[in-house]
């Protein structure tokens, strides 16, 4: 019994760092839009200053993996648990960088005159972060259904992608000043977009937990 | 935790309901070789196997798991009926392979045990020359038709038991001087000389060494594309490693049968799942 225990504990542990990982990567998410909305180059950098936590993170949760894996071996559900934790760790850690790529475009974005009102890339934003918020609720609670939910709800960011895409485009052939600028914002965007495409691997990865179905690329 | 009698009986192995038309690993015979059907065991009063059914595919290994006393090394026993040395033993339902009942009045028991070869766990060779154990087999059963055909016969199990190699120069050195590894594949040798179909393995490995199980486990693997294979183990990474399908026995029940990767990564019972993430009891 006492070996159960020792494992329960240490898959536990595991989980508890992985959640402290995407909350380091929300963290940076969140201040990376506020910075970029606010015009704050001082929380910009705060983010980049911080993406060595998250780093620290990921190398640590790799060995916890490596660890279980080599040590425990782990059967059924419970090598579901470390398989899908070690391979969402890369993913919370790619979004973390894509939060930093947006605070270095917020600190060359202050060093010029606002281009506009932002509207749609803040409400982009704040969609990409519930969803990563609530892939990680779904995947702390194994829940396949409100996973899958969530994958389906990557089209909404899509479609504003889409729109914030042709608004800049549009604003740059009608004021070839802009380019610089909207170009950056242009980046910022496509950054949202994949950090709303990770969140999907999150989910399906979350699927597979829980329920050992391979759904990525519709297998 | 599923109690005892909430267990029913898995359904019967049937290649074509696996889905998908995935095959799975161990050769492309997937047709039923032993086909247990309602089986039931008894020591005396004491009933050691409740209602098994299932299919064991030809040409794949079959290994079976579970803890201490669940009835899995019993059950092998009955697949080439072992049990019936044990005095008060009684058994019920039907053992079929290749569709004849092994339990029919009139079977001939020393053509079933030629049949169906046995390794135990212990590896036990007899106090003869190497070459004598594995000849054993063969002098009996008459199987030699000269002395040339005898080596050539004697060879072959050697070498399909991967042994030759390090034998074939003391071949009439005692199999005693053997290492446990070499020992226990002479009787793999022995017990392949005389012309099995189906190699029945009870913890075949369990008192090895981990380079010695290593080769042990690497021959199952070969032997599978000619025979059918059925292991008991205690190893759940062993059965993981050489198996095609496993089957999990609880208090002599058979809780679940499934394809070895299915059941290492998402095993249809709680009970199985508890029992291979090691939170049993």
């Amino acid at each position: 019994m006492e070996q159960h225990r020792r494992l329960d504990r240490e898959l536990d542990h595991l989980r508890d760092r992985l959640l402290l990982l995407g909350g380091e990567t929300e963290r940076a998410l969140q201040r990376a839009i506020y910075a970029l909305v606010e015009r704050d180059s001082e929380t910009a950098q705060a983010v980049l200053k911080d993406d060595d936590v998250v780093d620290h993170l990921e190398v640590e949760i790799d060995r916890l993996c490596v660890d279980l894996i080599a040590l425990r071996q782990p059967a059924a559900r419970d090598l579901r648990f470390v398989i899908s934790v070690a391979k969402i760790t890369p993913i919370l850690e790619r979004i973390a960088d894509h939060a930093c790529n947006i605070a270095r475009a917020v600190v060359d974005l202050n060093d010029e005159p606002q281009l506009k009102i932002l509207v749609d890339l803040p409400r982009m934003a704040d969609h990409a972060s519930e969803m990563l918020h609530a892939s990680l609720d779904a995947f702390t609670t194994h829940d396949a259904a409100a996973a899958r939910e969530l994958i389906a709800r990557d089209d909404e960011i899509d479609e504003i992608y889409n729109r914030v895409f042709h608004d800049l485009i549009d604003l740059m052939v009608a004021d070839p000043q802009t380019t610089r600028r909207a170009a950056r914002l242009l980046f910022v965007a496509k950054h949202i977009e994949r950090i709303a495409d990770y969140v999907t691997d999150i989910c399906e990865l979350t699927v597979y937990m829980a329920q050992a179905e391979f759904i990525k690329h519709s297998y | 935790m599923s109690t005892p009698t909430e267990i029913t009986a898995p359904k019967p192995f049937v290649p074509e309901q696996r889905g998908g038309g995935e095959v799975p690993r161990g050769g492309d015979a997937a047709a039923t070789k032993i086909s247990v059907r309602d089986l039931n065991f008894f020591y005396g009063r004491a009933q050691a196997l409740h209602n098994i059914w299932l299919d064991i595919p030809e040409r794949m290994v079959m290994a079976f798991i579970g803890p201490s006393g669940c009835g899995k090394s019993t059950f092998l026993r009955t697949l080439n009926r072992m049990n019936d040395t044990i005095p008060g033993t009684r058994v019920a339902g039907s053992v079929e392979i290749d569709a004849e009942d092994i339990y029919a009045p009139g079977t001939d028991v020393v053509e079933l045990r030629r049949k169906v070869g046995m390794v135990f766990q212990k590896s036990n060779p007899f106090p003869k020359s190497i070459f004598d154990n594995v000849a054993y087999g063969l002098r009996i059963n008459r199987m030699a038709s000269s002395k040339a055909d005898l080596n050539e016969r004697v060879e072959k199990a050697l070498a399909d038991a991967a042994l030759w190699p390090e034998v074939k120069d003391r071949l009439k050195s005692s199999a005693l001087g053997l290492s446990g590894g070499q020992q226990q594949r002479l009787c793999i040798a022995r017990a392949l000389a005389v012309q099995p179909e189906v190699v029945l393995m009870d913890e075949p490995a369990s008192a090895l060494d981990p380079i010695a199980t290593q080769k042990i486990e690497e021959l199952i693997v070969e032997l599978k594309r000619d025979y059918t294979i059925v292991i008991v183990t205690h190893n759940m990474q062993q059965a993981a490693r050489v198996s095609d399908r496993t089957a999990f026995f609880w208090l002599g029940k058979l809780v679940e049968v499934n394809d070895t990767e299915k059941m290492f990564t998402n095993p249809e019972q709680k009970l199985t799942e508890d029992y291979i993430t090691g939170r049993f009891g």
